[in-house]
């Protein structure tokens, strides 16, 4: 069963600010997906290696090669704030 | 009681590809901020990441280097937590299917060889760098992304080390192994080697573990001992007294040398991997793996072997001239055009690195190359040249970039081998210091070599010193 702190825990992790009925609504929802995938935990699956990729493809490379860069302003245009040539955050320690 | 310690280092580094790991960024140190970024290290919305081949590859050298068994069939995994080093929130990594594992490395310990777990090695992308701005009452950071994506591989020791000493000298193993593959510069202060240590104590003979505490922001070899013995002798006064030990990471303060709390609430590391579905998985078979062995450079290990075998070298000296393969080619390619391995490793050790050193440059940039450093010590065999001069002229060479023949020639250095000029400046000094000539007749040995220094200073060093020698001894006794 999920509990309701481990909405919030998840939802700290995620950095969602839940509203009480956001949590109750949410932890309800989650508990009936969890439940759906306990059912497909019963069958029998000792036999069937894990599944790491769904799309049948392995080792797509590129070569070791430098190609254009962005331009620096158009690069900060996209940032909510910036000084100079750096994106600027708020305080994070 | 006693206590032993007991530590493991987790150390990442960054591998010298010309682009970065999931895009053709340039992944080069130093450039102005947020230049080497696009769309896929920035993290924008409909971008994929495609694995670069080469950091594939260095990483499994690296691996092979360190004795590990490669994992054929590996894959990527998403990191999940909320910095703004990264631009993604995901650090794109490996967690259960790590590139290798089961290694080790042998380092020397007073006691002997000792050899060291390696756990895991796995790849993944670098973050971001983060400048820490405080003006005034606001206190902000400034984030460059140029590091953002550049390849990176986490190599992770089993807790094998013992003292700080162990743990320097694991460190320092690693970092010279990675020269010689040259996967990677390992540049500390450049942040292309960093060190994070895992430290617990226990008492001696225990085989239960302590609680341990991580220390991270050690910016050099010397730092990562003394933040380690700073740190057991805090744990073991923490036992002494009856008190717990938190697990947490801290930091270490150079300046002060002490190491301090970084994080009071350590949110459980909860990092949510999954299997990264932008990355098909990893296959590495084995004829890959066969053909990157083979292509393996000679190792730091074999080559000091080979240099006291092949060039009869005393240990201390292979150590110092494979210190680096830069060094160790230096050597050897002196060696083909003047093979005297003794004379030549002198002369790499002490001439050579004193002028390096008070240069401050490296040995791929020394003004001296092999082929006139042999030049010069063959003038010096030859006896063209003393001893003495050969010293000032290989200083002269170093300044200034000129060979030793022309300098010799410019100079006018050579030897003096004529028995006449000689024996006249013998004369000389022999009659201008009666008071050390009757010293020598009284049976004052050293008073020889105050004449002998004499001769040499009156001759600018020029005087060959076996004649000098002889020529005294036989005006002396003719007296
Ligand atoms: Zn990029």
């Amino acid at each position: 069963m999920l509990s309701r702190s481990e909405v919030e825990h998840v939802a700290a992790l995620a950095r969602l600010e839940l509203s009480e009925e956001e949590k109750e609504l949410f932890a309800q929802q989650l508990r009936e997906i969890i439940e759906y995938v306990n059912i497909l935990q019963e069958l029998p699956t000792d036999d069937v290696p894990p599944l790491v990729h769904v799309v049948p493809l392995k080792n797509v490379w590129r070569e070791d090669e430098v190609e254009e860069h962005l331009e620096v302003e158009e690069v900060l245009s996209r940032a909510p704030d910036r000084e100079e040539r750096f994106f600027r955050v708020s305080r994070v320690v | 009681m006693k206590y032993e310690a007991v530590i493991g280092l987790e150390i990442h580094v960054e591998l010298k590809t010309e682009s970065k790991i999931f895009c053709s960024c340039r992944a080069a140190f130093g450039a102005e901020p947020n230049t080497h970024v696009c769309p896929v290290c920035l993290g924008l919305p409909g971008t994929l990441p495609v694995l670069n081949r080469r950091a594939v590859e260095y990483a499994i050298m690296a691996a092979l280097a360190l004795n590990c068994e490669i994992t054929p069939y590996c894959k990527f995994d998403r990191k999940n937590y909320f910095y703004p080093d990264l631009p993604k929130n995901y650090q794109i990594s490996q967690f259960d299917l790590p590139l290798a594992q089961n290694g080790y490395l042998e380092i020397d310990t007073p006691s002997g060889p000792k050899r060291v777990g390696i756990v895991r090695l796995h790849l993944e992308e670098d973050a971001g760098k983060l400048v820490h701005v405080q003006s005034g009452s606001s206190s902000y950071a400034l984030v460059d992304y140029n590091r953002a994506g550049v390849p990176l591989i986490e190599i992770v020791s089993a807790p094998d080390l013992r003292s700080p000493e162990e743990a320097r000298a694991y460190a320092e193993k690693l970092r010279q192994i990675m020269l010689y593959l040259g996967v990677s510069d390992c540049k500390m202060e450049e942040g292309s080697l960093r060190v994070d240590a895992n430290i617990s104590v226990r008492p001696a003979g225990s085989d239960v573990l302590g609680v341990k505490t991580e220390i991270k922001n050690v910016n050099s070899f010397r730092s990562l001992s003394r933040a380690l013995a700073y740190e057991i002798e805090r744990h073991v006064a923490c036992l002494e007294r009856g008190e717990k030990i938190v697990q947490e990471t801290r930091g270490w303060d150079e300046e002060r040398g002490v190491t301090f709390s970084m994080r009071s609430k350590e949110e459980a590391h909860d990092y949510r991997y999954f299997p990264e579905p932008d990355l098909p998985p990893l296959v590495i078979d084995a004829e890959w793996v066969e053909s990157l062995r083979k292509a393996l450079p000679e190792l730091p290990d074999a080559k000091r072997r080979r240099f006291i075998e092949e060039y009869g070298l005393p240990e201390n000296a292979a150590t110092v001239l494979t210190a680096t393969p830069e060094v160790a080619d230096y050597f050897e390619e002196t060696l083909k055009f003047y093979p005297q391995p003794r004379q030549v490793a002198n002369w790499v050790m002490v001439e050579l690195a004193r002028c390096l050193n008070a240069a401050g440059i490296s040995i791929t940039a020394s003004p001296v190359k092999p082929q006139a450093l042999a030049q010069l010590l063959k003038l010096m065999d030859a006896g063209i040249i003393s001893g003495k001069i050969a010293k000032d002229i290989f200083e002269e060479m170093f300044a200034t970039g000129k060979d030793a023949e022309s300098i010799v020639k410019e100079k006018g250095l050579t030897q003096i081998t004529d028995e006449e000029t000689i024996r006249q400046v013998v004369r000389e000094v022999i009659a201008a210091n009666p008071k050390v000539v009757a010293d020598y007749k009284g049976g004052k040995e050293k008073a020889l070599s105050f004449l002998v220094g004499q001769v040499m200073k009156a001759t600018r060093g020029r005087a060959n010193p076996g004649l000098v020698n002889q020529l005294l001894k036989e005006e002396l006794s003719r007296e």
